[in-house]
Formats: structure tokens, C-alpha cells, sequence
């Protein structure tokens, strides 16, 4: 197979078949989650549900000081990887371009000196998180194989998307490919791993919130 | 190409000693002996290797070392043969009425067939190939351009000889192989979806021989005679990529080398053809440009002596020097797109998934249903126990 | 057709495109002088640089004309002039077609192309011999 070839089956088939997977799990996980509903609670309710669950799918992004000063590493990298992957992701002009084909409407990129420093910035903070994970002796514990594989499927692209933007060892069809590759495995292991935390975030948020608010308690 | 036309580029005063000599009984001397019994003069020598130098990327200070090289340099036989091709890299390649200091160096070589070219037909013509094989065996310089045909040999052949075996009698004795335009190099535009006639390029047939690919479609008329000046100049072939290509030419990508580059990496596009971005001169990544994927020299060398190339003039490159260009997805499908359409596919799997996950939702519900009711609620007589 | 539909292009040019044409005059600085220090001669091929449309001319104009300019008649015409800095020649190789086939910009006391060579001298004398010698045979009466 030439490098056009593989450079055409990941734009063409192998991206068909990455968005039912990704689709088809995220969707059918969201559902089965909505849908399953909760038992109802026979207190009274003291407070509302709605605005406090919410509230909090904002607040809960400010961690609050006790759990800041014993995960303050993880927090601190976690943070900078996310904002460092949202801005290298929604604000490069490939990318835009790409997202425009699906949803009909784009926006303006930022430069590419920008989206470089960011890209360096977050494979860093990447590193950071696992370093960080691989030490603490608490977090070594807990880790298993799925902590390590959604950490590699999400650092693939970044680092080969950098590789093949710089053209730094293969060809560059090929290196394109491997990142529109990667991608494609990202987006086949998402819905069955703890990925899905991408919108269940919100879920789980706005839960903490409810049930909080329907207590009458601050959340 | 005419002999007269030619020498009128000479040296006024100095009349050739030699006579006219005509085209393909130039002695089988050196390059240095060629040039002078045309009457170029040693000065005129000096801007042939200047410009030859130019023209096969090397560095100025080479220069000598060029003009050492080529004037002792015996004249190549060299075997054309053209195959499922358009003849658009011979028209690249060679001006019938015009000299230019390329179609020099193609005269320098003793071009024994050409079938497009050659004033020869038939039998006569096969048999002048046949001798020049068999005289100079083991040295003459086979120069393929076109597809070859497995599916039928039928579908194209030359004075009755299919290509494929054209091909394999001829490169028997080749001391190299220089496949040019993509038809030869990668099976180019016959070879594109669906392949009506099973092409392959040559380096799918021959495996024995060293080749030098030289794609594009075609390639630029300096790449195609840089290749020749270098095998002339040095006897050997230039250095090549990892699909032999020489990377003194095919090293770089257009993107690497694009005057439009800050243009990119400002964020600054054409939309569309003929918008205000286009007008500036703007990138033309959005319309499609292959660029960033493709290596060949139409950035610097440019086309028609330095004129421009297509991106210049405000169309994106096609890629035409890269393997399956044809079938890369659309030429104004910008790299970073699907090529087929995500959109779709994603509000059906949605749609799909939403009536899939009711269904499994249910599946669930009635799960829980079902082992709420066997549940046995603890009362307080169980904790008395 | 009708002038007023004529479309109209305007492709503006930018002055720092490539940011190639200030490193291009520092690069005939330091060859004037490696000129000066230790009577080195150096080549620039214009046509191995990437450079917009217009960059070349940008060139070529800060450059300005000097004192010399020749032309050579050998396998088309070349032009050759020393530009407003001394030491500094633009040479310029056209074909038949007058299309540029090569240019450079040449740091040197002389282009060796403008030099008369030995080859060409050798030859040159042996025509002039002959001629001198068939004439006096002519003169002769012979």
C-alpha cells in the first residue's frame, strides 16, 4: 500500500468507521445513563433541583483548597493538558476546517506559532500527568491498564499531529496518515473507557447539584 | 530540432569546422568535442556548465568540477520508450522550433529511438533500437514514460511488441532505467480508480536495474534533464528517496518551500477562488492544496525557466508527483478533510444509536424492575435475629 | 469582448514574503568582503533561493547598474553588469527564447566568463595564423 493509499483509506473508510463506533457509544451510553432514571427520593423537597445541579456544572470547575493541596499536581497539569488540547484542537485552521465540514460553520484559527507553543506546552503537561501518576504512591496503587491506555490513545495524536505538522522523520503523507490514524483509535476506544467523562462530567455535575439543592444544602 | 537553429546560437564569427553534421551521427566522442564541433566556443562551455550546475541544484563552487566532468564525458545511448502515456513529459521535455540550453543537453545524449521524436518508422525503426541494444549492451540508458498494461498486453503495444514485453527486452542491457512522468513512475492517471487496464509502473515490473523515478505530470522540464546532466556529469545516480526519487530534487515539500508560507502559518486563507484572500495572494490550503503531502522542486525551480508554478498563478497543487494523486481524495479537498462525508454517517449512527439505546435503555429498566421486585426489604425482625 | 468586463486582477505583492531578500544583501556583504580580506571570489545562484514574485526584482533594483555592463552571443545571450557596488556582477543567461536558463550574482574582480579562456585563445591564433599565412600567399601572387 502506498502512502497516498493509506493517506486516502484514513481519510475515507477508516474515519467512517471511527464516527459510528464513537457515535454509536457515546449515544447509547448517554441514553442507557438518562434513561435509567433514579429512584424516587420521599422527602420533601427543601430546595430546587434544577438550578442548584446547574450551578454547580459551572462551580465544580474551581477545586476547593483541601482537595487543591493534596492532588495539586494532577489538578494543576490537568488543567493545563485540557485547555492546551481544546486550544490546539479548536483553534488550529486544519481543524476548523475539518469540524466545519460536519457541523456547516467554522470560526477563525489563531496563528501557528500560537498553536505550536500550546502543542509543546501540553505534551509537557501530559508527561506531567503520568510522571506524576507513576510516583505518588496512592495514585501507582490505584492505576490500572485502562488509566494508561486512555493516557497513550489521547497523547498519540497530540504528539503525532506535532510530528507530522514539523515533518520530522517520515514522509509527510505518511506522517499524516499516522495522525489521522491515532485519531481514529482515540475515537474507537472512547466510548468504552473512562473517556466518556467528556460528557458525563456534566452529568455527574449537575447530579451532585440536584440532589444537593433538593437537600437544600450548598453544593 | 534542426541542427541550423542551433548553431546560429554559436559563435558569430567562428564558422564550425566540422560542417553540419546531422542529427545522431555526431562522433561518439566526448561532450567537450560535441560542443566544440557545433562551435561553442570554450566561453560558451563555461555558461553551459553554469547553467547545468543550476539546473541539477548544485552549489556554484561546483561548477569546475562540472566542466571537468562533462568534457570528458563519452555520449550516452539512450532508449526512449513511451508506453500508456498522454506524451505530455516528451512535450515537457523537448521544443520542436526552440533551443534551449536543456534540449542541448538532450541533443548531447545520442537519443537512438524515440518514437514520438525519431523520423524512422516501422521495421526500420525497430531494427535501428534493436542495434543500438545490442552495440552498446550493458551502457545505454533506458528512459521509460507512460504505464504499462498487465491486464491485456494487448491494450498497448508498439510495432506489434506489447509494452511489457518492450520493456523487459530492453532494460536486459540497461546500464539504468529513468522512469518519467507518474504514469511510469507510479501507474499515474491509468492507474487511478478502477484501473480499466491492470497498469503498473516500471518499478513493479523491473527489479534488477537501478531506477531513478521521476514523477509528475508532468515533471518539470529542469528535473528531467538535471536527472540526465547528473548521470552524464557523474556517470552514477543522483541519491534517492525511499521511492527513488532523487532528493536533490524531491527532497523538499511544497509546503516547505512555498512563498505563500507566512500566509499559513498567519491563518491567513482563500476561501474561494476569487475572493479578497485570493486576490492577496493568500494560502491556498482551504481550496484543496496537496502541498504540505507533496515533494517535487515546483516551489523553487519553477516552471518555464522560473516563470511559475501553479500555486504562484492561484491553484492549488495537485500533488502530482506523489504516488495515487488521482485518487487522494478530491483535488480541492483540503488535506484536513474527510473524504467522505462524516455528517452523514454521524446523524444516521446517531439516530441509529438514539432507537439503539431506548431499546437497551428498556432492556435495563425492566432488569431493575425485575430485581426490585424480588427484592426482600430487610425489616426490623431480621435485625432482631 | 467587452473591456469593462475584463477581469481584473489584483494580486498585491508583499515586501517581506520570504524574508529572503535582506538575508540575500547580507550574504553579498560578507562575499565583498571574504573579496577584500582574502581575494576569494564567491556565486550566488539566484535561482536555488525560494522567492515570491517580485522578491528577484526587489533584488535586482537594490542593486542598482555601475560602470561595466557587456553582453555575451554565445548559446543564446547573457547579460553581464556590475552593479552600483562595485565587485558585486549580476549575470544573467538566456536562451534562444530569451528566457532566463540561469542568474547569478557574482563577487569578483571579473566573471570567469567574461574572461577570453586559453581554449578559445589557442583556437583564435591558429584561425589568425591561417589567415595571415593564405593571404600572404595571395600577396604573393601564388
Amino acid at each position: 500500500m502506498t502512502e497516498i493509499e493509506l493517506l486516502s483509506w484514513a481519510r475515507g473508510p477508516g474515519l467512517q468507521i471511527a464516527t459510528i463506533i464513537f457515535v454509536a457509544g457515546v449515544v447509547i451510553r448517554i441514553f442507557e445513563i438518562l434513561l435509567l432514571g433514579r429512584k424516587a427520593n420521599l422527602a420533601e423537597a427543601k430546595g430546587a433541583e434544577m438550578s442548584s445541579g446547574l450551578r454547580t456544572m459551572v462551580t465544580r470547575t474551581i477545586p476547593d483548597p483541601t482537595t487543591f493541596k493534596r492532588s495539586s499536581v494532577t489538578i494543576v497539569s490537568g488543567y493545563i493538558f485540557h485547555i492546551g488540547l481544546f486550544v490546539v484542537c479548536f483553534l488550529s485552521a486544519p481543524h476548523i476546517l475539518f469540524i466545519k465540514d460536519i457541523i456547516g460553520f467554522g470560526w477563525p484559527s489563531a496563528p501557528t506559532a500560537i498553536i505550536d507553543a500550546f502543542a509543546v506546552v501540553t505534551i509537557i503537561a501530559m508527561l506531567a500527568t503520568l510522571i506524576n501518576r507513576l510516583n505518588n504512591k496512592v495514585m501507582r496503587y490505584l492505576t490500572n491498564f485502562e488509566d494508561l491506555l486512555t493516557w497513550f490513545v489521547t497523547f498519540l495524536p497530540l504528539v503525532t499531529g506535532y510530528i507530522a505538522f514539523h515533518r520530522i522523520g517520515l514522509t509527510a503523507p505518511s506522517l499524516l496518515a499516522v495522525h489521522i490514524l491515532s485519531v481514529e483509535l482515540l475515537l474507537v476506544i472512547f466510548p468504552f473507557t473512562k473517556l466518556m467523562h467528556a460528557f458525563t462530567l456534566f452529568i455527574a455535575r449537575w447530579y451532585n447539584g440536584a440532589i444537593s439543592g433538593y437537600r437544600g444544602v450548598a453544593s | 530540432m534542426t541542427k541550423d537553429v542551433r548553431l546560429q546560437g554559436g559563435a558569430p564569427e567562428e564558422a564550425p569546422e566540422k560542417g553540419t553534421p546531422e542529427k545522431g551521427t555526431l562522433e561518439k566522442g566526448t561532450l567537450g568535442e560535441a560542443l566544440r564541433s557545433q562551435g561553442v566556443s570554450r566561453r560558451g562551455f563555461m555558461k553551459f556548465c553554469a547553467t547545468t550546475a543550476s539546473m541539477m541544484a548544485l552549489p556554484p563552487s561546483m561548477i569546475p568540477l562540472i566542466a571537468n566532468a562533462l568534457e570528458k564525458a563519452r555520449r550516452p545511448s539512450v532508449i526512449w520508450l513511451s508506453f500508456q502515456e498522454c506524451t505530455g513529459c516528451t512535450e515537457s521535455l523537448t521544443r520542436a522550433h526552440t533551443t534551449t540550453v536543456e534540449s542541448l543537453i538532450f541533443d548531447l545524449i545520442s537519443l537512438d529511438y524515440h518514437h514520438t521524436l525519431q523520423a524512422a518508422s516501422g521495421a526500420a525503426a525497430e531494427a535501428a533500437r534493436e542495434a543500438a541494444m545490442e552495440e552498446n549492451f550493458g551502457n545505454y540508458l533506458l528512459v521509460v514514460d507512460g504505464s504499462i498494461p498487465l491486464d491485456n498486453p494487448g491494450y498497448s503495444t508498439i510495432a506489434g511488441i506489447s509494452n511489457l514485453d518492450m520493456l523487459k527486452e530492453s532494460a536486459k542491457g540497461a546500464a539504468a532505467i529513468i522512469a518519467v512522468g507518474t504514469c511510469a513512475t507510479y501507474g499515474g492517471i491509468p492507474h487511478a480508480n478502477p484501473n480499466p487496464t491492470g497498469a503498473v509502473s516500471v518499478n513493479e515490473i523491473i527489479k534488477d536495474k537501478p531506477i531513478i523515478n521521476v514523477p509528475g505530470c508532468p515533471p518539470i522540464p529542469v528535473v528531467i534533464t538535471g536527472v540526465l546532466a547528473h548521470y552524464l556529469t557523474f556517470g552514477s545516480i543522483p541519491e534517492l528517496d525511499h521511492i527513488g526519487r532523487p532528493k536533490v530534487f524531491y527532497g523538499q515539500s511544497i509546503h516547505d518551500r512555498c512563498y505563500r508560507r507566512p500566509f499559513y502559518d498567519k491563518g491567513q486563507f482563500a476561501e474561494t477562488f476569487d475572493d479578497e484572500g485570493a486576490r492577496k495572494g493568500w494560502c491556498l490550503y482551504k481550496l484543496g492544496c496537496k502541498g504540505p503531502t507533496t515533494y517535487n522542486a515546483c516551489a523553487t525551480t519553477k516552471w518555464n525557466n522560473g516563470t511559475s508554478f501553479p500555486i504562484e498563478s492561484g491553484h492549488p497543487c495537485l500533488g502530482c508527483s506523489e504516488p495515487d494523486f488521482w485518487d487522494g481524495g478530491g483535488f480541492y479537498k483540503p488535506l484536513s478533510l474527510p473524504t467522505e462525508d462524516l455528517s452523514k454517517t454521524a446523524v444516521y449512527t446517531a439516530a441509529g444509536a438514539a432507537v439503539a439505546g431506548v431499546a437497551i435503555s428498556a432492556l435495563n429498566r425492566a432488569k431493575k424492575n425485575a430485581s426490585n421486585r424480588i427484592h426482600i426489604k430487610t425489616t426490623i425482625d431480621d435485625l432482631r435475629k | 469582448m467587452n473591456q469593462a468586463h475584463a477581469p481584473q486582477f489584483n494580486i498585491h505583492v508583499g515586501t517581506e514574503l520570504t524574508w529572503n531578500v535582506k538575508p540575500i544583501l547580507h550574504e553579498i556583504r560578507h562575499a565583498l568582503e571574504k573579496l577584500l580580506n582574502d581575494g576569494e571570489p564567491s556565486i550566488i545562484d539566484l535561482r536555488s533561493i525560494p522567492l515570491a514574485p517580485g522578491e528577484e526584482e526587489t533584488i535586482i533594483n537594490s542593486l542598482g547598474h555601475g560602470e561595466v555592463h557587456a553582453r555575451l552571443d554565445v548559446l543564446g545571450s547573457s547579460e553581464i553588469y556590475e552593479t552600483r557596488f562595485t565587485g558585486v556582477w549580476l549575470v544573467t543567461h538566456y536562451n534562444e527564447d530569451d528566457s532566463i536558463v540561469s542568474r547569478f550574482i557574482e563577487v569578483t574582480e571579473i566573471p570567469d566568463v567574461l574572461k577570453s579562456q586559453r581554449e578559445d585563445v589557442t583556437h583564435a591564433l591558429d584561425e589568425l595564423v591561417t589567415k595571415l599565412e593564405t593571404e600572404e600567399t595571395y600577396d604573393r601572387g601564388d
